[in-house]
């Protein structure tokens, strides 16, 4: 059993961190649009939320407001159902706001969706149940919950005027183009040292004052679990290349993106959600793509392994 | 036998040597701070005040709390001229770099000063700025890196909470014309060329108004 783990386990070793990382992980999507719809269609139409100065006084006004503030510090505003200390607006900047850091003017109007990761059709606000489950690592709040509503009452207001089920400009993150060289490990170590570490120390654990996140972790038990769209490698080169260092976005080149991203994703954080008791058949059931490292070995480490995962927290 | 008694003997020695030095390290600082070092550095505490606190009416910022790495890499900083100040240049250069490190071991633990005064709100465009950012601008809110209401974040984040408003004003200024440029990334150079006179002013006065304490607020 446990040779046959580790034989699988090399494997993906090789494929992940070979060949097959050199697949984009956008490729599958992209190549389910026929290629003449792609030439029909003019480039994404542009979109910038109202000033939250427009948002209006009375009822309506608070909720979304409160979704806003839920929105920007989430483990005081929803603390019930966050597992760590990360809020929304750790990836989604700006409030969620900002264009090409997955703005929630960019997701309101593409949901109901079918989505691969849940094999279903899903509703916005089950989209954000996911966040809850997968990126605080906690607990999804009820469909009615005055949490949930608020923050999609935010997200509504936030894209009035967009249409709906057009893709706009600077929604999610950019999809790098594939990495031309091999995703290189100690190369991501370096470019994390050089621009990363400052905020994000050189553990990754962050910095906190009078226990809360300053700059958040980016691995390990304070951090998203294995579920969360952040531990695909593409997800974070994209967002990286877009946003880091804060204030300092689109100055990494693609290469160093494409490292150091990976670097990030190669380090031991809370298990899946999903996990099935096997981190194998687990990544075979949910993983099963060179854009995830779970269930991978680096350095030795078999990453999602309940006893290692115990190991690199100590 | 003897051989034990005599290391133990020479460790006791060493302990109260140690003792003995980290007594004069701290008594050295406390020298200069009330009497300069007799070598070119006047007393410190003629402009950042007898307890570390500064002196808002000349910009003079306050030392007391300020983390030791951050205050000892400022001192450096005024000796290879990536951080201009007449004043602090000559004093920093006139320091030994064992007198520099006492002085920011000193001051760092030196208590917070509380402030009386109640701090605006965030909705002012000083106070937003400060907690939001102008993102079309690249510019996040200061208390993102800052912490929360800009009490300050480790060894490279400096409080900004309490300190004089003309003390923000001159350093975000010093960064715009490249007099200072000692920050890590290069990160407040190129935000504060961004920064409008008024922006300036406004994120100036809002953290010199807030509380100096750190009170776990929205980072």
């Amino acid at each position: 059993m446990n040779r046959r783990i580790a034989v699988a386990a090399l494997i993906i070793a090789i494929c992940g961190l070979n060949g097959c990382a050199n697949k984009s992980p956008a490729a599958p999507m992209a190549s389910v649009v026929p290629a003449a719809s792609i030439a029909k269609t003019d480039a994404a139409p542009a979109f910038a939320p109202p000033s939250e100065k427009k948002i209006p006084d009375g009822p309506l006004g608070d909720v979304i407001r409160r979704g806003r503030d839920i929105f920007i510090d989430t483990p005081a505003r929803a603390k019930a159902y966050v597992g760590n200390g990360l809020s929304c607006s750790n990836c989604h900047l700006d409030a969620g706001r900002l264009a090409k850091s997955a703005p929630l003017w960019g997701a309101y109007g593409m949901y109901p969706q079918y989505r691969k990761k849940t094999g279903e059709v899903n509703t916005f606000g089950e989209r954000l149940q996911g966040c809850f489950l997968y990126s605080m690592n906690g607990k999804a709040p009820a469909l009615d919950s005055a949490e949930l509503v608020a923050l999609e009452t935010y997200a509504w207001w936030m894209s009035q005027g967009a249409p709906v089920g057009v893709k706009l400009a600077g929604a999610g993150y950019p999809k790098l183009a594939d990495p031309a060289l091999k995703i290189d490990y100690s190369r991501g170590q370096t470019v994390y040292e050089k621009n990363c570490a400052l905020c994000h120390g050189s553990d990754g654990q962050g910095q906190q004052v009078a226990g809360r996140n300053v700059f958040p972790p980016l691995w390990g038990p304070q951090s998203f679990n294995w579920g969360a769209g952040m531990h695909q490698v593409g997800n974070a080169a994209g967002f990286i290349k877009a946003n880091m260092p804060l204030s300092r976005g689109g100055t990494l080149n693609d290469r160093d993106a494409w490292d150091v991203a990976m670097f990030m994703d190669a380090h031991e954080r809370p298990q899946d959600p999903r996990f099935t008791g096997n981190v194998a058949d687990t990544r075979h059931k949910f993983h099963d793509t060179p854009d995830s490292l779970y269930g991978v070995s680096i350095n030795g480490h078999l990453l999602g392994e309940p006893t290692a995962q115990k190991s690199a927290y100590r | 036998m003897i051989s034990t008694a005599r290391v133990i003997g020479m460790g006791m020695v060493a302990i109260v040597a140690l003792l003995v030095m980290v007594q004069a390290r701290a008594s050295d600082a406390d020298s200069i701070v009330h009497q300069g070092n007799g070598k070119g550095a006047p007393p410190c505490l003629a402009c950042h005040g007898a307890n570390g606190e500064g002196q808002a009416a000349s910009g003079n910022p306050r030392l007391a709390g300020l983390d030791a790495a951050y205050l000892r890499k400022q001192l450096e900083d005024f000796t290879n001229s990536s951080r201009t100040s007449p004043v602090m240049q000559s004093t920093a250069s006139a320091l030994t770099a064992d007198e520099r490190n006492a002085l920011a071991v000193y001051y760092s633990k030196l208590p917070i000063p509380s402030s009386s005064t109640v701090p605006p709100t965030d909705q002012d465009a000083g106070g937003e700025l400060a907690t939001r950012g102008h993102w079309s601008q690249q510019i996040p809110g200061c208390v993102q890196c800052h912490g929360p209401a800009g009490t300050g974040v480790g060894a490279n984040f400096p409080p900004l909470a309490g300190q004089p408003a003309i003390y923000i004003e001159a350093q975000l200024k010093a960064w715009q014309h490249g007099t200072r440029h000692n920050d890590p990334l290069q990160l407040m150079q190129h935000l504060s060329a961004s920064l409008s006179e008024q922006d300036i002013h406004d994120v100036a006065s809002w953290f010199a108004a807030q509380s100096a304490v750190a009170k776990g607020a929205t980072p």
